[in-house]
């Protein structure tokens, strides 16, 4: 039997899912939309202009209120721990960036208001290097922390 | 993977061990050839079925990777269901969950 079912143009379907996304928020939850795809470009880059602009950054600022968890020295560099926090409200996304690594990106967080923005990874090091933790927010300001992390023995082989 | 999440006043600590080589792509073999790049890229995280975090990860990520992160206690009430998925470079993917307490 045939369906007679109506069928949803394009457009109410994508008013819809603007409510659900909404909706979603307001949940507590992350949109579907929030689940992008895998963000090749970003991370295939190799210096960190690269990476702004494959994510679309244009102005980065240093913040008193990004805590970068680091070591300031790291005897190996396999298993580096590396983290974001902050306390400020409306942060959508956590980067940890190793400026010398050979692909300079190592993690993108998005953050649903479930989910405090303080997020910690184990990571390798080729050699020592300025380290990141950046918040993407709300409002489209980028702020971030940096320090140099000396490494003794490089972690990434090759 | 390994999964544990603790209370600690008005968070949640969920602390994460997964198992996976991380090949970087940078790594030679006995023989001298590169062993080719494959790794986790991306982690979602659901609490009772609703996605509240997801990553997406480079090959610079340790192996064995070690995630840390925290719920806001009163989203993640005693008896939530937390589950975290893996899905790597070759499709693969792997899901754990855990009761909060």
């Amino acid at each position: 039997m045939p369906s007679i079912a109506p069928m949803m143009n394009r457009r109410e379907l994508l008013g819809h899912g603007a409510r659900l996304a909404g909706l979603l928020a307001g949940l507590g939850l992350l949109p579907e939309a929030a689940q992008a795809a895998w963000r090749e470009a970003a991370f295939a880059a190799t210096d960190l202009a690269r990476v702004w602009t494959a994510l679309g950054i244009s102005a980065p600022q240093e913040s008193a209120d990004i805590r970068l968890i680091a070591p300031d020295l790291a005897e190996n560099g396999a298993a580096v721990s590396l983290g974001c926090a902050t306390r400020l409200e409306g942060v959508r996304r956590l980067l940890l960036l190793v400026e010398r690594n050979p692909t300079v990106l190592c993690a993108l967080f998005e953050v649903g208001p479930a989910v405090e923005p303080d997020v910690l990874i184990r990571t390798r090091m080729a050699e020592s290097s300025p380290v990141w933790a950046v918040a993407l927010m709300d409002d489209a300001r980028v702020l971030y922390a940096r320090r140099t992390v000396e490494v003794t023995l490089g972690g990434c082989g090759g | 993977m390994r999964l544990r999440a603790q209370r600690h006043g008005d968070r949640v600590v969920v602390r994460v061990l997964m198992s996976h080589p991380m090949e970087n792509g940078r790594r030679r073999d006995e023989a001298g050839r590169l062993v080719p790049a494959w790794h986790i890229r991306e982690v979602m995280v659901q609490l009772d079925g609703h996605t509240v975090m997801t990553a997406q990860w480079g090959p610079s990520v340790s192996v064995d990777p070690f995630l840390q992160f925290h719920l806001r206690g009163a989203q993640a009430p005693a008896g939530s269901r937390l589950a975290v998925t893996w899905t790597d470079s070759r499709g693969e993917q792997r899901r754990d969950e855990t009761l909060i307490g």
